[in-house]
């Protein structure tokens, strides 16, 4: 969308598996420090593991507010008004920088990036980095015990009349 | 994956893209049916059913029937089996949307596309204004570009996201050096890969909301593409707005027009205009589509006497009594 300049925090495959929200939270709250940012905006939750936990945890370590879910975010004298989407509806915050926030899907809509742009992006700095360098050692907090789909569906039984279909639903025991 | 993608995905047959031949935004990629489908088999008129199924890439014996069946229209026998060629699922797709100000640029642009992108080349396809103008109108699609006259899809497919990823940077930086792109954009995910195609697939949908269509699929020399579009917008003057999209990358347009409601006297006025106007450029007068009803009376634009005394002799042998499929593909 718009960077001049982008950190790399390179994870090994094998340590994928193991890489939990707390990590990510801790590598950016250090990033966050050292970076001297006065924002950090995060999206709310992950397709892959679905936690909605960085942006809380990172907050927490860097002692700074926190604006999740955010659909509207407005700067008013240096403080952050966020218009938060919540069971009941929105509710709207005021923060003080430096703050967490992180975004829900209707905060803004993803404009297309033209041509020289991407072309000017290719040719951006980009630091490449390993967790060791901000003093995580990616452990696994959790054991993962099963994973497995849904069961797969079952065929279903094609009958030849309606008088079937009654006399078999009566033999499932779905209709008296 | 099955090696064709074409706008009735939602709702054709396999059985019937044999019959048809059926074409589609992919054909630059992996080929016709003619190449893809490897063995059919086919019930004739007179019931007896002709078994050519074979799974061989290579089979040189005897006549090859299949051919005859594959793009026939049903008219010389129903497909009732096939074994189809399927490619793999690409493991990188890119998708890049771009805008050029003159025709003579949109070659351009294919002609390095074919060069520097080649075998990971999977469609090319272009869009003019006016149909730019009857998706972003009547179906509320957005442009991602700003206004221009041509649009291009450039999509990639290929085994390797990094390697796809270089030869398309490559490709797109020496498009803007030699300035025959003013605008552009790529992809970033599946969404905006989704709303790229949608202006492009959509484009008969939102045709039907500018009236009655006249629809015609044609296949031009590449330099000739849109050399029809133009003539036929001076030939019908400005009120009869023209829509030129399609396949230039196997040089298939789609040219549309539409009036309030059907109106024979513009009808007149497009045909045989249009059907003379491809013959005399070597082009055919139906590209993907068949000639089904309402062409069949044209095959002479596009197949000399000899051809179709020869076609007329093989239904008759085939379909003695012409129960199959009558009054469609051949002339009276």
């Amino acid at each position: 969308m718009g960077a001049d300049r982008a950190v790399h925090v390179e994870v090994p495959e094998k340590d994928y598996a193991s890489l939990q929200p707390i990590h990510v939270s801790k590598i950016l709250a250090k990033l966050a420090q050292q970076e001297e940012a006065s924002l950090v905006l995060v999206g709310k939750q992950a397709i892959d593991d679905d936690c909605n936990q960085t942006a809380q945890m990172t907050a927490a370590y860097l002692d700074w507010p926190q604006g999740t879910f955010a659909s509207k975010i407005e700067k008013t004298n240096g403080d952050l008004h966020v218009t938060r989407e919540i069971d009941g509806g929105l509710e709207t915050i005021k923060l003080k920088l430096p703050a967490v926030l992180s975004s829900d899907l209707r905060l803004n809509e993803p404009r297309y990036a033209t041509l020289p742009n991407i072309m000017k992006a290719k040719k951006k700095k980009l630091d490449k980095k390993t967790p060791q360098d901000f003093g995580v050692e990616i452990k696994p907090h959790m054991e993962i015990l099963k994973c497995e789909e849904p069961p797969t569906r079952q065929a279903g039984i094609v009958v030849e009349s309606a008088a079937d279909l009654v006399a078999k639903l009566r033999e499932l025991g779905t209709i008296p | 994956m099955m090696p064709l993608d074409l706008g009735a995905k939602a709702s054709c047959h396999i059985g019937g893209n044999v019959s048809t031949s059926a074409g589609g935004l992919r054909l630059l990629r992996y080929g016709s049916l003619h190449g893809s489908i490897l063995g059919l088999e086919a019930v004739l008129a007179n019931g007896e059913i002709v078994n050519c199924m074979s799974a061989m890439r290579k089979d040189n014996t005897g006549y090859d029937l299949k051919q005859l069946f594959i793009g026939a229209e049903g008219t010389l026998g129903i497909v009732t089996q096939v074994a189809v060629l399927c490619p793999r699922r690409p493991q990188a797709v890119h998708v890049a949307f771009l805008a050029c100000r003159s025709f003579g640029e949109v070659l351009k642009v294919l002609h390095q596309a074919k060069g520097m992108l080649g075998e990971i080349l999977s469609a090319f396809e272009v869009m003019d204004q006016a149909a730019m103008n009857v998706v972003t109108k009547n179906l509320h699609l957005k442009n991602p570009l700003g206004d221009s006259n041509y649009y291009l899809i450039v999509e990639t497919s290929g085994s390797n996201a990094e390697h796809d990823g270089a030869k398309l940077d490559k490709f797109l930086q020496d498009l803007m050096d030699k300035g025959m792109v003013h605008n552009g954009t790529v992809a970033q995910d599946i969404n905006q890969r989704k709303e790229i195609w949608a202006l492009r697939e959509r484009v008969a949908e939102g045709m039907l909301h500018e009236g009655f269509n006249y629809k015609y699929d044609v296949s031009l020399p590449t330099q000739n593409f849109y050399d029809l579009v133009a003539d036929m917008q001076k030939h019908l003057g400005q009120d009869l707005p023209c829509v030129g999209y399609g396949h230039v990358g196997d040089g298939n347009l789609h040219l549309n027009i539409a009036s309030p409601q059907y109106d024979k006297r513009v009808l007149d006025r497009i045909e045989p205009y249009i059907y003379e106007w491809v013959a005399n450029h070597g082009g055919s007068i139906s590209a993907e589509h068949g000639l089904g009803l309402k062409k069949r009376n044209y095959i002479h634009y596009s197949k000399t006497p000899s051809a179709v005394k020869l076609m007329k002799q093989m239904k008759q042998l085939m379909d003695p009594k012409g129960i199959l499929n009558p009054y469609k593909v051949l002339p009276d």
